[in-house]
Formats: C-alpha cells, structure tokens, sequence
C-alpha cells in the first residue's frame, strides 16, 4: 500500500513537467520565429531607407535632369542653373587626387606587407595608418587649410583640393593593397624567390599581378569617397560660385599642354549641391537634387562597380 | 641563368633593389607625416587660440559666440550638440545594425547574406551631402507630418537619425564579421545540448564576438562624431546647450563649415577658433580609434 502511493504519483508529476518542458519549448521556438521575422525586417529597414532617399530625390529633381543642366553655369535663375563647372572641377580634382593617392598608396601598401621588417617603426607606421583611417575628413580639411594654403601659399586652387582629398583617401588605398597583397600565396612568392627573382622582380611581377583586382577595388572605393566628399572642401574654401572653366590643359601651341588649371580656382558636385540646399527659397531644392542624382549615379556606380569586381574576384580566384 | 650577370650588373641591380626599397619605405612613412602634420596644425593654431581663451573658460563657459561683438568661448554648446546627435544616432544604428549582423550571421542562408550585405554598404557609399539633403527634405517634413508636428525645420533629431543610418553599414558589416569569425564548433556544441539557433546566437555567438563588435560600435561612433555635412545642412548652425533633440543645435563640425563659408581673415581669433574646436574633434575621435584598435587586436588574438 504504502509503495503504490508514489507509484501513483510518479507518472503525474513526469505529466506536470513535460507540460511545463513544451510549454516552455513553444515558447523559445516562439522566440526563435519572432528574431526570424524582426532580424529580417531590421536587415531590410537600411535598404527601404536607401530606396526611400533615392526615390525622393528623383521626384524632386528627375524634371531638372537636362542636357543643358549638365552643360549649363550655375546661375541666378534656378532654370538655368546647371553643373558644368561642377563635374569638370570634379573630374580634375580626381585627376590629381589619384595621381598622388594611388602610387603613394600602393607603394606604401607593399612596402607594409612585402618588405616591413618587425619592429617598432612598422607597429608605429601600421597603428598611424589605421588611425589616419578614423580622423574625420573635416580635420583634413584643416589640415591643408593652415598647411597648404597659408603655410604653403599653394592657395584655393585644384592643386590644393586635389591633394587634401589624395591625403583623405590614402588610408583607404594602402589598406586595400594590403588586404589584396596578403591573398596572395606565399607559394607563388616563394616560388618566384626560388628561381633567383630579386625581391622587387618578385614583387612587381608576380605579387603586384595577382593582387590588383584587390588594389584596384580600393582605388575605385577610394575615388568615388573622394568625390562625394563635402567638408574639407568647405573649410580650405571652395568657391560656391564659378562661372567659367579653368584653362584647358591642352593647348594647339607647343608645348601643348599646360598646368594653369591646377592653381584656379573650382567648384565640384557636391559644393555646388549644397550650395543650391543652402539658398533661401525652394526654386534651387530641384537643381540640388538633380545634382545629388547625378552625384550619386556616379558614386553608387562606382562602388557597384567595387563590389562587383570583389565578388569575381572571391568566385574566380582559389588559390 | 641568373648566374650570367656580371658582377657590374650585379652591384646595379642591387643599387636598384635598395633604392626601390627606400622610395616604398619614403612613401609609408609619408602616412605619419600626414599625422604629424594634423597634430602639429592643430596644436599650432590653437595655442594662439588658448593665449587669448583660457583653457578653464573654453571648457566651463556656456556659450559659444566667438563671432559675436562681445565674443564667448565655451565649447560645452558644441560639445553638447555633437553628442546629441551622436545619441540619437546610436540609437537608431545600434539595434537595427546589432539585429541585422546576427540576422545575417546566423540565420540568412549564404544566398540572402551574399546580396543584402553590399546592398547595405551601398548606404556608405552615398556621399554626405545627399544624407544632409535627405535629413532636410525628407526626415524632417516626415516627422512633422507624423509624430511631432510642432517640430522646427531645423532639428538634431532627423540630422542623428539620418547619420544612424549612414553608419548602419559598419555596425552592421563589421558585427558580422566577428560574429563569422567565431569558430562554429562553440556553435555546434551549443546546438547539440539543445539550444535553439537564436539562443546559441545571443548567448553564445554575441559574447564570443563581443570585442569585435564593441570595436564596430566605437568604429561607428567616432563616424557620427566627425560627420558634418548632416548636421551642418539640417541641425541648424546655432549653438545650443541642450539635451532635447527635437531643437536646432551646432555640433563642432557645423561650426568649423560656418565659419568657413564665411570669409574670416586668416590669423583672426575666429580663424583660430576653428583650429581649437578641431583639436577638440580630432581628441575625441583618436580616442575612439585607438580604443576600436584595441579592442580589434584583442578579438584577433582570441581565436
């Protein structure tokens, strides 16, 4: 008698808690199905947000995008307002931007990675690069404000911009490179060396190869955060208002080319698109915006370009 | 083969290889110049600026009016104003770019990760001015049509939220990348006593990667300090020593662009005024950096 009583017990207390164990569980699968559902919604939230801004932009400023806004002064009358003297500035700045940020860049990329002995000075270097990466691009603009055009009198000139921008998106490129570099295998590395390559032989011709869809992915990310950028274009003073052209680096007299255009002065896309937000009145909301369209093309175009090119290159290349 | 040269070619060749070793050691070390050359810009500018403002008053003083007739030195305003938005925009980066990292890293099959993650660093790649533009023109009117009718034109609630989305990309990339850098046998013993995958996520995976992803918050945060185009277009350019971010506040960035756009004479205390406020910036941000640094090369040596 007395043994039955548990016995009675015992199967209604397992009852009790396997209830309890799958109320339980329905609650965490529960979870699970909720962190499902959110994490996704939170994941697209950043897309709707993109989508929202590109269509806003188009509504206003679709009805500007003309050929004689691209080819038009900036001007008075919101009409006949254009860009020409924006994306020609732009387009020069990139010019000079890249030839000084893409050979410094990449030699000082290889240098970290191919030929950086381990020591204190390289921890220095790395540490600075990585910081360089983190300084807010107005303090750039700082920079080259006390340094180039006061300290060096180089002026409110392409020149200058041009280079401020190269020192803003050095950091990017000699990451990159890196990051490309060290994919590469050793065992071609070591092969080269094998075969009695110096080391530059090794670099230049075989490392560099295999590594440039990777340096040429942070050439392309580098030049399009180059020309989106605003502020330290401001602060060394970047004319809002330019009406003309600068001189034609090429000329039909010997020597043919000429450098004037690097010591005038320019506008570029997006000073002129914020100039046009920062007018009294709405007449010119529609010119910023097609000019923040036509910014935008250019530089989502160019990182899709990126990304596309970083993807073939994981697909293609299996070491 | 290599054993043809002549001793002459020999001695060339290695001149060349020394020289071209120097010419890529010249360019790294150009990257501490560019350091050095911000430190010692800055330090330069504003010790003329600190002889005429004390230290104390710029840091205790409650208004900011150096282009005023009776000019006040008080950094706190824009102190005040580059937080504010930070905040804000934390708060809208930190959960959604927390959720989507685990989303991505652990739920979305390879497929969905491979196209929604460049689809999200696309939002990095708009330039600022168009985020300034959107904040303006959009957010703003957005928010007064819904929630906050009474809500100035001007204001550093749509300025925060908009850099919130802007940094959503790095919070949200650089997370998943430590969460992916994680070593899936924790993962697999954690399935295998019976955890569901969103339990072995947030109890296992999230504090794996936890340094990882502090250092994408610190990341994100020193972004949102130095952004200046949002907030010098719709958060308005006046100092305001405030917590609500429903009002129009300067942050340090939109001071410097607005005294920039207008035309100060080089060597003035308003000149200089732009150097002492981006010694500030600068402090701030390395601080930022350095500590994501760390916090980077300690989730490296874990695994």
């Amino acid at each position: 008698m007395t043994s039955t009583a548990p016995q009675r017990n015992e199967p209604s207390r397992a009852f009790d808690r396997s209830e309890a164990r799958r109320a339980r569980n329905a609650g965490r699968a529960m979870r699970e199905t909720v962190f499902r559902i959110v994490g996704l919604v939170a994941t697209i939230l950043g897309l709707v947000a993109l989508t929202a801004l590109i269509v806003d932009l188009v509504i206003s400023g679709y009805p500007r995008l003309t050929w004689d806004f691209l080819t038009n002064f900036p001007s008075r009358r919101a009409s006949q307002a254009g860009i020409l003297s924006a994306w020609v500035g732009s387009l020069l700045i990139i010019l000079v931007t890249t030839s000084v940020a893409v050979p410094v860049g990449v030699a000082a990329g290889i240098y970290l990675e191919e030929y950086a002995p381990r020591n204190r000075l390289t921890d220095i270097i790395e540490i600075n690069v990585s910081n360089l990466a983190g300084v807010p691009s107005i303090i750039y603009g700082l920079l080259a404000l006390g340094l180039f055009v006061y300290g060096l009198g180089t002026g409110r000139s392409i020149f200058t911009a041009g280079l401020t921008l190269a020192l803003l998106i050095l950091p990017i490129i000699i990451v990159a490179t890196r990051e490309a570099i060290r994919s590469v295998p050793s065992s071609l590395r070591e092969a080269a060396v094998g075969l009695g390559a110096t080391d530059w032989q090794v670099t230049r011709d075989h490392i560099l190869p295999a590594a440039m869809p990777g340096v040429l992915t942070g050439v392309i990310i580098g030049t399009s955060r180059a020309l989106g950028e605003t502020a330290p274009l401001i602060t060394i003073g970047a004319l809002t208002f330019i009406a003309f052209l600068p001189t034609p680096p090429i000329q039909s007299t010997p020597p043919f080319v000429n450098m004037h255009w690097l010591w005038e002065g320019y506008t570029v896309l997006p000073i002129q698109a914020f100039n046009w937000i920062s007018r009294p009145g709405s007449d010119f909301l529609a010119n910023a915006a097609a000019a923040s369209i036509v910014l935008l093309v250019i530089t989502l175009g160019l990182n899709g370009v990126a990304i596309w090119l970083r993807a073939r290159l994981r697909r293609k290349l299996k070491w | 083969m290599a054993s043809k040269l002549t001793p002459e070619q020999r001695r060339r060749q290695r001149q060349r290889e020394s020289l071209i070793k120097a010419g890529l050691f010249a360019a790294a070390a150009s990257s501490v110049l560019v350091t050095l050359g911000i430190v010692g810009v800055l330090l330069y500018e504003s010790a003329e600026f600190f002889r005429h403002v004390s230290l104390q008053l710029f840091l205790t003083d409650t208004v900011w009016t150096p282009l005023f007739d009776q000019p006040r030195y008080g950094i706190l305003p824009l102190l005040c104003g580059t937080l504010l938005s930070t905040v804000v925009a934390l708060a809208v980066a930190a959960p959604l770019g927390l959720t989507a990292a685990v989303y991505l890293s652990e739920f979305a099959s390879p497929r969905v990760r491979e196209t929604i993650k460049p689809a999200l660093e696309m939002l990095s790649g708009v330039p600022t001015v168009v985020y300034g533009f959107f904040a303006l023109l959009f957010v703003t009117p957005l928010l007064q049509k819904t929630i906050l009718p009474s809500l100035p034109g001007f204001n550093i609630l749509s300025a925060g939220i908009v850099i919130g989305i802007m940094i959503l990309p790095y919070i949200a990339s650089l997370s998943e990348d430590a969460m992916r850098a994680v070593p899936q046998a924790l993962r697999d013993g954690s399935l295998a006593i019976g955890a569901t995958k969103y339990e072995t996520a947030v109890k296992v995976v999230l504090p794996a990667a936890f340094s990882g992803i502090a250092a994408a918050f610190v990341l994100a945060i020193s972004r949102a300090v130095g952004e200046t185009m949002v907030v010098a277009i719709a958060a308005g350019q006046q100092p305001n020593l405030t917590i609500d971010p429903r009002e129009p506040a300067a942050t340090i960035t939109a001071y410097i662009v607005q005294v920039a756009l207008g035309d100060l004479p080089h060597g003035s205390i308003g000149y200089q005024s732009i150097f002492a406020a981006g010694l500030v910036l600068f402090l701030m941000t390395l601080t930022f950096n350095i500590l994501a640094f760390w916090l980077r090369r300690r989730y490296r040596e874990a695994y």
